[in-house]
């Protein structure tokens, strides 16, 4: 570039010569070379301001055209998308722990009429009537000749019906596709599945939302549309589920029970393998919440789970495992059993009179009250209360069923001397089946701490110990001799020994104050095999009574235990357990040691 | 030789212009084929659905029973019981392949006492 001199000599010259001022000739010369500066700075900005401006115009118009297509086309699902992974608006399966089904949805049709499009809807009538006999003719003739616009028929039928109602030709007669919970095992496992009934209606669709058991328990998981395809897998097994269910069954009729209740556990796990209430009902039309009478006899009460019951002799156990871990009986310990006890009004005393002392092995196997109760006495109210704690009797279950946590067992408002004494033969304190199992789980595993559930556990989920492998072994060869030579001598299962504790409870009234004079709760709770414990099984019976012999026998020894045992032969194979030969109790030689003299 | 190029180019377009015409039928053909197997996946999974149901309800327990029983003459179905476990020492080894067996036997007693001696 070539600079333009401020004071080019040219001009200076001769401007000196006419007597002028150079240095107008200077200013001239700055002022235009400032002009210029400022038309070069000028440029460069408006091409910038161009640049953006241009950026900006195509910014706005490439979201103006996206937003004008995307408002002006019609809305599309994307067609390629990879199948597998999609996802399912449906309500989840749940399977046994063998992948069996236990409830499914299916696909069905509601029924339903615009009465504004019937033609004749007399004739309408007569024929619905004759295809759902239930139907009330008059109000549906009322209904459909009145002023209402919509009304549902039936919320769910049959294929055949929908045919049938199809050929009325009737207009104002119209079907809705409905999901429906189908249970197709019927009534097996009634109280786990609990059962489904219709949330929020539609024409086209409803939502089918869980009522009880494990269908509310896990309502949110099973309706959750990202796990649609992945099944809820319990720990029931159905043919085990089944099995007890049916010999269960057998036996509330045989000793004309009002009802009855098992629990089949896994000692380690705490899965439960069954779990039985009867009577029961289909979950596919599960009965209403009865209006009158108890709740407890209405067959939706879960009694195994819900039902709170003084579950008599069977827990004399704890109170004897208890001394033995405290180290404050052995086995062979001589406990004095004079009776009766008399503590204020009350009195404690025997089913029979078992002479004035009993070893302690002796006390569980002859089941001797006041034996249980003086070895009550040396533990102390404190001390029971806390192992009884540990046990997971003093407080619901945590089981994952909606009834579950509802039922916390009843205890003695001021947990006194007396108190204990009865506790210990389980008088004064009432629990579920299922918190007994819990306890005699803890028990027959070496003393560990169990959670009860009804999900499968593929990896085994022990407590805390709650007392010594040694006591609880101790504990465990008693139930065994509770059976060989005791009060449940027919609960013997060849190549299963099974040991067990037998109780038989009065009810009490229930006006309360006092006991019923001939109503008890028969209860056998047994682990097997004795030598090695896998399972744990409860059985409880609702008034029974055993008519075979010249008078009516109820102990649990002449009623639960039978029932039991049926269901541990039956069982046990089913669940591959192989009959053993248990081995050979220890003689009666000790050993010594020789000291040298 | 610029002509030639003019050519060349044209034909070239002409031909991409061609092919993607064709792939572009070719691309909605493939995706109407993709819907129409989708809508048959989920047709098939709908009957599994439904089968799966049919099964189980058609092997539920009670009617399992009710069948054994019915045909306790020809099937004699019990439940199982814990002597029918066996063990696999229970079970007798096959028979070596070069094995002699005697089918019928001579009676070497009766010959010696008639007519021959002892050793």
């Amino acid at each position: 570039m070539i600079r333009t001199p401020l004071r080019p000599l040219a001009r200076i010259l001769p401007a000196r010569d006419r007597g002028e001022n150079p240095d107008t000739i200077e200013r001239e010369n700055i002022r235009a070379r400032h002009e210029e500066m400022r038309d070069k700075a000028r440029q460069r900005a408006e091409g910038r301001l161009l640049v953006l401006g241009i950026f900006f115009l195509f910014a706005f118009a490439t979201i103006g055209t996206r937003m004008g297509t995307l408002a002006s086309s019609e809305p599309v699902e994307p067609r390629t998308h990879a199948a597998g992974s999609q996802i399912l608006a449906q309500r989840a399966d749940i399977v046994d722990r063998k992948g069996r089904l236990l409830a499914t949805n299916f696909e069905t049709h509601s029924l339903y009429a615009q009465p504004q499009h019937m033609i004749e809807p007399e004739h309408a009538a007569d024929a619905l009537v004759k295809i759902f006999p239930d139907l009330d003719r008059e109000r549906l003739v009322k209904d459909f000749t009145g002023k209402r616009k919509f009304l549902w028929i039936k919320r769910k039928i049959s294929p055949e019906q929908k045919q049938a109602v199809h050929e009325i030709g009737e207009p104002g007669l119209l079907f809705g596709p409905r999901e429906m919970r189908l249970y197709p095992n019927g009534a097996v496992a009634a109280h786990v599945l609990g059962g489904a009934g219709f949330g929020e209606e539609g024409v086209n669709s409803a939502e089918v939302i869980g009522v009880a058991g494990v269908e509310k328990q896990f309502d949110a998981r099973l309706r959750d549309p990202a796990r649609g395809h992945e099944a809820l897998t319990l720990s029931l097994d159905l043919s085990v589920q089944a099995a007890v269910e049916r010999v269960l069954y057998g036996g509330m009729t045989l000793m004309n029970a009002r009802g009855a209740a098992a629990v089949l556990m896994d000692v380690e796990t705490g899965e439960l393998l069954a779990l039985a209430s009867l009577p029961d009902f289909d979950p596919n039309d599960r009965p209403p919440p009865p209006a009158q009478g108890l709740a407890s006899d209405s067959p939706i009460f879960n009694r195994a789970v819900q039902g709170l019951y003084e579950l008599g002799s069977t827990f004399k156990i704890f109170t004897v495992a208890q001394a033995l871990d405290l180290g404050l009986v052995n086995p062979s310990t001589i406990i004095d059993t004079r009776g009766p006890i008399r503590w204020g009004k009350h009195r404690i005393r025997d089913f029979h009179d078992y002479g004035p002392q009993l070893s302690t092995t002796n006390v569980i196997v002859k089941s001797s009250n006041i034996g249980t109760a003086r070895i009550a006495q040396m533990i102390g109210a404190q001390r029971q209360q806390e192992f009884l704690g540990d046990l997971g009797l003093l407080e619901p279950t945590g089981l994952e069923l909606v009834e579950a946590p509802l039922a916390k067992p009843l205890t003695p408002k001021k947990w006194s001397e007396l108190s204990t004494m009865t506790i210990s033969y389980g008088h004064g304190l009432s629990s579920s089946p299922l918190h007994l199992a819990t306890a005699y789980a803890t028990l027959a595993n070496g003393g560990y701490q169990v959670t009860p559930s009804i999900l499968r556990q593929p990896q085994g989920q022990r407590g805390a110990q709650v007392m010594s492998e040694e006591a609880a072994a101790m504990s465990l060869s008693m139930l065994r001799q509770v059976v060989t030579e005791g009060t449940a001598s027919l609960g013997e299962v060849p190549g299963y020994a099974v040991g067990g504790k037998t109780g038989t409870a009065d009810k009490p009234l229930e006006t309360g104050g006092g006991y019923h004079e001939d109503k008890v709760i028969a209860t056998f709770a047994s682990v097997f095999p004795a030598h090695d414990p896998k399972y744990v099984l409860i059985v409880t019976l609702d008034e029974p009574v055993e008519t075979s012999g010249d008078e009516p026998r109820r102990t649990a020894g002449w009623t639960a235990v039978p029932v039991a045992a049926e269901i541990i032969r039956r069982v046990a194979p089913l669940m591959g357990l192989r009959p053993e030969i248990e081995p050979a109790a220890p003689t009666g030689i000790t050993h010594v040691s020789h000291a040298a003299e | 030789m610029r002509s030639l190029f003019y050519a060349l180019t044209t034909a070239v377009v002409v031909a991409m212009a061609f092919w993607a015409y064709h792939e572009n039928y070719k691309t909605q053909e493939a995706q109407s084929r993709a819907e129409a197997l989708q809508t048959q996946i989920s047709d098939a999974r709908d009957r599994l659905r439904m089968l799966r149901a049919e099964w189980a309800y058609l092997n539920r327990p009670d009617r399992l029973r009710d069948l054994a029983e019915i045909n306790f003459d020809k099937l004699g179905l019990l439940p199982l019981q814990s002597h029918q476990f066996g063990r696999v020492a229970d079970v007798a080894d096959p028979l070596p392949p070069d094995i002699v067996i005697i089918e019928n036997p001579v009676d070497v007693f009766e010959d010696r006492s008639e007519g021959g001696t002892f050793p």
